[in-house]
């Protein structure tokens, strides 16, 4: 029994990582970018969300629109500024940058609200407890998994089913030669932040709500964990994440049940340092060889 | 170009003539209290020194004490000791040791004073304990509770004493506390890995436990900042404890409690002085903040009359109800006046004399009698969570 419960923990953390590697993975598919800051528009998003929730007086769905919107507009802003510059510079300099911008956003909201956390109105969405068989399982992890699950099919049929998402693809593959097809990359690239950067705001009001406590470095390690997931899954592949992420919150669960709670970070970057060593493009990448 | 130049000449004249002009009154300054034999002790002032905490991290503990302090002083200057007026000198220390240190320094050999209080971490209190032996100056920290302020390498600071009960015996009151009152015989240790706090209350909190009987089923830790914990709470609750011991900080205390409630462990939980924030509700909910406890300095629900005395004149000066910190700092005021009085005399080195012979002194935060180690044998309350409100739950002598 205990086992089956460390399971539903597991899946339970793992739709958290799920859902922030979703965007996580879809910048990189089309942008070829690591974008480190992802985990801080996570974090802008949840305080978006709690603002709204206790100075605006709006409920759940209203609140996570919001999120969302703010942070699409925040991600094409740090698009703009501080990549689109970088557009054919190596691509060690537009990972530094990522990881500048990540700390611009985590020290300026220090700045503007001081480090002291938050917590979520526990109002917002009741929680339940459902009992089968001496295993518990919130109402709130159903439902998260089920956003995930819902979220990840959307930006599939996005990416797969849509104008916007053929474009992303073209870009992906060529972008030089998208431009001469007529398609404005620009545009395109905008548009993946703008989406990539709305899940993370999804993310970020949907954590609050499960952990209740948000502060403004809570983004770094969820941050570092979905891009684990990320790579565990195959780094640009949508269903990847899905997979990578519960994968990786199973994992967790276990070491921690079996009293390695302190064990439980480092293993979750022992399996980044084992994929990237046996399996480079993750369980669901094919090995593509780079042409020449 | 050739302007700008000529205007930063001259602006570097004027900087230096004011930085000699400074120093001039300075020297004036020092020349004429050091006129005053036996320093602050001289005239009809004694001058002690405040170093706290005033802006920076742990601002709101700083301020909380110096709020104390200023009741405490008014108070004591209505009569006077002995004549004599207490004149508070504060530095704020902005949270940081080197601060700390500077303020010492500042306070003693600038304003002369007679004993230092502060600061209100052990860190920036031990960065003061160089200063307080070399110079011979007496100084009392409210809220610093790690042993190693009063006793180093197994020596006691001969000039350095506190007002507050030192950390393992928190774990101990647990302890007794959980064997005693609540009954129970099967408990499980969580503790936040990366902090001494609380690795120092939970290994005091063993001892007494195993000691009384009672059985430590199961010893987890995690790591600060982390936010799921129902893994590791998970194990616990396969090991069937009837209360779990959780020394901590209210940020993780919070998710923890709260995740411990939705599986469904909710035997009573109990944590220390590290618990006590306005947060810690809003985190873990008050339903799941039902049956746990915390160990405290001082509950403003106590229903003592000197308690009460106290929580009435703060209520009337600052127009809310006085927190521990608030306590803590107007007790270390007449904890040193004490010492003062029966010192006879405001010289550093009788005062510190008269300060570890101090003995069943009533104040707010309990009747206490200063130790060898310059700890003082006080009590601790126990307060518990009723609907997220602390409530008076009991007092427990050492």
């Amino acid at each position: 029994m205990e086992l089956i419960q460390q399971l539903v923990n597991g899946i339970s953390l793992g739709s958290i990582y799920a859902l922030i590697a979703l965007g996580y993975t879809m910048v990189y598919g089309i942008v070829r970018l690591i974008n480190f800051a992802h985990g801080d528009v996570f974090m802008i998003g949840s305080f978006v969300g709690f603002y709204a929730v206790t100075m605006l007086h709006v409920g759940f769905v209203p609140a996570l629109l919001l999120a969302m919107a703010s942070c699409a507009v925040l991600g094409m802003i740090i698009e703009r500024i501080a990549y689109k510059p970088l557009r054919n510079a190596a691509r060690i300099a537009v990972l530094i940058t990522a990881i500048g911008v990540s700390l611009l956003i985590e020290y300026v909201t220090i700045y503007l609200r001081g480090a002291q956390p938050e917590a979520y109105p526990s109002t917002l969405m009741p929680d339940r407890n459902l009992e089968l068989f001496g295993v518990v399982i919130s109402s709130q992890s159903l439902f998260i998994l089920g956003t995930s699950l819902v979220l990840m099919v959307l930006l599939q049929f996005i990416v797969h089913r849509t104008k916007i998402g053929k474009a992303m693809r073209a870009v992906s593959h060529d972008a030089e030669a998208a431009r001469l097809m007529g398609i404005n990359v620009d545009n395109t690239i905008s548009a993946t932040f703008a989406i990539g950067s709305a899940l993370a705001g999804a993310a970020g009001v949907i954590f609050g709500i499960y952990y209740t406590k948000i502060e403004p470095l809570m983004g770094i390690l969820p941050g570092l964990k979905a891009f684990v997931a990320a790579v565990l899954g195959g780094i640009g592949i949508i269903p990847g994440a899905m997979v990578g992420g519960l994968l990786l919150g199973v994992i967790e669960s276990l070491v921690s049940g079996l009293g390695y709670s302190l064990w439980r970070d480092g293993a979750a970057f022992v399996i980044l340092i084992l994929i990237l060593i046996f399996r480079p493009a993750g369980l669901f990448g094919k090995n593509v060889r780079e042409k020449v | 170009m050739k302007k700008k130049r000529t205007a930063g000449v001259f602006f570097s004249l004027v900087l230096t003539a004011g930085l000699l002009a400074g120093c001039g009154g300075n020297q004036q300054g020092g020349g004429s209290s050091g006129g005053n034999s036996g320093g602050g002790g001289g005239g009809d002032v004694i001058k002690i020194g405040a170093n706290l905490e005033l802006s920076g991290g742990v601002a709101s503990y700083g301020q909380s004490i110096a709020e104390g302090l200023d009741l405490a002083l008014e108070e004591i200057n209505k009569e006077g000791i002995n004549g004599k007026k207490l004149e508070l000198v504060k530095v704020d220390n902005k949270s940081e040791a080197a601060e700390a240190t500077n303020g010492a320094i500042k306070l003693i050999s600038q304003d002369k004073v007679v004993a230092i209080i502060g600061s209100a971490t052990s860190t920036n209190t031990l960065a003061q304990v160089q200063i307080a032996n070399d110079n011979k100056v007496p100084i009392i920290t409210p809220s610093g509770t790690s042993e190693t302020v009063t006793v180093k390498d197994g020596k006691v600071n001969e000039f350095v004493f506190r007002t507050c009960f030192i950390d393992p015996f928190q774990g101990t009151v647990a302890a007794k506390f959980a064997l005693n009152d609540l009954k129970v015989k099967k408990a499980a240790v969580l503790i936040d890995s990366a902090s001494d706090y609380s690795k120092g209350l939970a290994a005091s909190f063993k001892e007494t436990f195993t000691a009384g009987g009672g059985q430590i089923v199961a010893e987890e830790a995690y790591v600060a900042k982390d936010t799921d914990f129902r893994a590791t709470l998970t194990r616990i609750k396969s090991k069937n404890p009837e209360f779990i011991f959780l020394p901590g900080y209210y940020e993780e205390v919070g998710l923890i409690v709260k995740q411990a409630r939705e599986l469904g462990l909710n035997v009573p939980i109990m944590g220390g002085d590290g618990w006590d924030s306005p947060k810690l509700v809003e985190i873990a909910g008050k339903d799941a903040l039902n049956n746990t406890y915390i160990t405290n300095h001082y509950s403003s629900g106590d229903p003592d009359p000197k308690i009460q005395e106290f929580v009435k004149a703060f209520k009337a000066k600052y127009n809310k109800a006085p927190d521990a910190f608030n306590a803590l700092g107007y007790d270390t005021a007449y904890f040193l006046v004490d010492a003062i009085k029966r010192a006879g005399s405001a010289d550093p080195v009788k005062i510190k004399d008269s300060l570890a012979q101090t003995k069943d002194l009533q104040l707010v935060t309990g009747t206490f009698t200063v130790d060898q180690n310059h700890n003082p044998v006080k009590s601790a309350i126990i307060l518990e969570y009723k609907d997220g409100q602390q409530q008076f739950k009991t007092k427990v002598n050492p």
